[in-house]
């Protein structure tokens, strides 16, 4: 659910600004609300996750009400509404991927990083969560990290690891 | 089979880029469809392809197209749905990897029939790599030309727009696509009024599956009845099939409709037989959505006959013996898969999903993913298994949009054709946590129609 942490004022950076300024104007004169979805993308990207202050900053661009962005960012799934490890590891957990292992996959995962889905490592560094369905299941396993949502296929315990002590150096 | 015609020149070093489509033929229906035919005459030669809607609803393509509504002073949206997330399904994301141009081409020539000055292609926002390689091939397309005021001095303009999704299932329903697009909650809306007459900012709109839209160039290419020739009966053309599971090669294939069960299945040129030397227990064959079949079923109808890769073929014996080719995402369980398991974890995927609106689905996914959490877990009742057909029965026709039934038919079918692995589940729980059900009757014989009727 939303969080309610102490007020912290934000301010966002122009260059973000005028980012959502491009999105825009892929949309008719007055039909900006349509930016809600790639703007909330953009201020996860930013921040790691969408905080309330950032929400109203968003509706405030705008020029709607905040609770037309609370209930956007409630609804989509992709969209944390807590701050998460620096890097989120999300395992496709549905049919397709459990036929060939995606559940020991994500048994592998709780257990090499000591956290449960949800939360985060002591350190900061690492959360992760099961999703579903990513559409990839003629390569499954498979797991996504954001922003970029780069992609890791046919998964192993052993690929796994690897990817995990190679994040581990990018910190 | 013969020609592929999505996807012939996928492997060609660099196809991804403007140039080499370019030279491989690429962007020539644009050019025959703006320099030679009328927005029109594009919708006829689609009409007479004979080409459904590859999402998964097959609905004839030409036909949706034609009932745009097209009242003056108001702009008319192509939208497409690239938001793939029918588990089982991942062809489009392999198109829009690896031929992203194939797509922005077939959005051009639809966009121009559509008479769209304006067009949207709706990516579930997971498929971010995606998103980035259509932004840059649509800035090829544009440098080259081939987008923006005036395309090809044909008096043209279209300007080409990706949006991203938020990570929900029910935005691939079209209404709720819109809604999306709109930047609001993914709740369907109840239809009619139909996009055709009022969709995105209330304008007449077309939304189209990716593959969909892709298929438009081949039909362009070659004329509406050379694309017709090819398939079975009202299943003309390719379709491309996601093949996942138990399968020695998994992957998207291109095939010809009407393509048998059995050599899609056990044939070295598709998925090359089951994995591990294991035995074929059931398929679904056209995404979690559509009723699951056993072996013997899916590689036969109820009649003994060979059962195609057709929407007719899949569709025969309706659901009490059949299924639905739906997305194509062929998904093969062997003989060490746990039909009950299986089942709850569809269940779970669609009571996540579910967005809310209608009481029968959002709670009726829930009680059912409960269920069937029991059953799977040792502490079911026998009387649990009739209750999941009827709460299925009671979601099943009653909401807005189709989720609710796409959440309703997997457990209905998956009893009606399993129910012995489920009563064994409560007879035996002990031994359903320690090893699956097995095979049992489930590849052989075929089962006779009254057995299958009396189960419901």
């Amino acid at each position: 659910m939303l969080s309610v942490t102490e007020h912290k004022e934000i301010e966002f950076s122009a260059d973000l600004i005028s980012k959502f300024e491009e999105i825009v104007t892929r949309y008719p004169e007055g039909k900006q609300k349509s930016a809600l979805l790639p703007v909330l993308h953009l201020v996860q990207a930013e921040y790691g996750w969408v905080s309330p202050e950032a929400m109203e900053k968003v509706a405030e661009f705008l020029q709607i009400q905040a609770i037309e962005v609370y209930e956007v960012a409630t609804f989509y799934t992709m969209f944390f509404l807590r701050p998460q490890g620096k890097f989120v590891l999300e395992v496709c957990r549905t049919g397709p991927c459990c036929l060939v292992g995606a559940e020991k996959i994500m048994t592998h995962i709780e257990k090499t990083l000591g956290v449960k889905e949800g939360e985060v490592t002591a350190d900061g560094n690492f959360s992760w969560r099961g999703v579903e369905c990513l559409a990839a299941c003629g390569m499954a396993p498979v797991l996504q990290i954001g922003p970029e949502y780069t992609f890791y296929e046919n998964l192993t315990e052993e690929s796994v690891d690897k990817l995990i002590e190679s994040l581990k150096n990018k910190i | 089979m013969a020609r592929k015609l999505l996807l012939e020149n996928i492997n060609v070093p660099g196809i991804h880029t403007f140039d080499v489509y370019r030279q491989n033929g690429g962007y020539r229906a644009v050019e025959k469809a703006l320099k030679t035919m009328t927005p029109d005459s594009v919708v006829e030669e689609v009409k007479t392809s004979g080409l459904r809607g590859r999402g998964g609803a097959g609905f004839p393509t030409g036909m949706k197209w034609s009932f745009l509504a097209k009242p003056e002073g108001r702009e008319r949206y192509l939208v497409c749905n690239a938001d793939e997330s029918e588990p089982g399904t991942f062809k489009d994301r392999y198109l829009m990897t690896h031929i992203p141009h194939l797509l922005i081409e077939g959005m051009i020539v639809a966009s121009f029939a559509l008479g769209a000055k304006t067009s949207y292609i709706y990516v579930r926002g997971e498929m971010m790599p995606q998103i980035r390689i259509l932004e840059r091939a649509i800035a090829e397309a544009k440098n080259a030309g081939f987008l923006g005021k005036n395309i090809l001095g044909s008096g043209y303009d279209l300007e080409l727009y990706v949006q991203p999704g938020g990570g929900a299932y029910i935005c691939g329903e079209e209404t709720a696509l819109i809604e999306s697009l709109e930047g609001k909650r993914g709740n369907p809306r109840i239809k009619p009024p139909f996009p055709a007459i009022s969709g995105v900012w209330a304008c007449p709109t077309v939304v189209n599956n990716v593959e969909t839209i892709a298929a438009v160039v081949p039909i362009i290419n070659d004329g509406g009845e050379e694309y017709s020739k090819i398939g079975n009966g009202r299943s003309t053309g390719t379709k491309l099939i996601s093949a996942s599971g138990n399968l020695n090669k998994p992957g998207v294939y291109e095939i010809e409709l009407g393509l048998p069960v059995e050599e899609f299945i056990y044939s070295e040129e598709y998925c090359g037989g089951i994995a591990n030397g294991k035995r074929l227990k059931a398929v679904v064959a056209g995404g979690s959505s559509v009723p699951i079949l056993p072996a013997n079923l899916i590689l036969k109808t109820i009649n003994g006959q060979p059962r195609l890769m057709s929407y007719e073929s899949l569709s025969d014996g309706g659901f009490q013996t059949g299924s639905m080719l739906g997305s194509g995402g062929f998904i093969a369980f062997d003989e060490d898969q746990c039909i009950v398991r299986n089942t709850w974890n569809f269940s779970r995927f669609y009571h996540h999903e579910s967005c809310g609106q209608c009481s029968p689905c959002r709670e009726g996914t829930g009680w059912m993913e409960k269920v069937l959490h029991s059953l799977e877990s040792g502490h079911g009742k026998m009387s649990d298994i009739d209750l999941l057909v009827d709460v299925s029965k009671k979601i099943e026709g009653n909401t807005i949009c189709p989720l609710g039934d796409a959440a309703a038919w997997p457990v209905a079918s998956a009893i009606r054709h399993f129910r012995d692995e489920f009563e064994w589940h409560v007879t035996n729980p002990k031994e359903a946590m320690e090893h699956n059900y097995g095979l049992a009757k489930y590849a052989d014989p075929l089962p006779k129609l009254e057995e299958v009727a009396s189960q419901n």
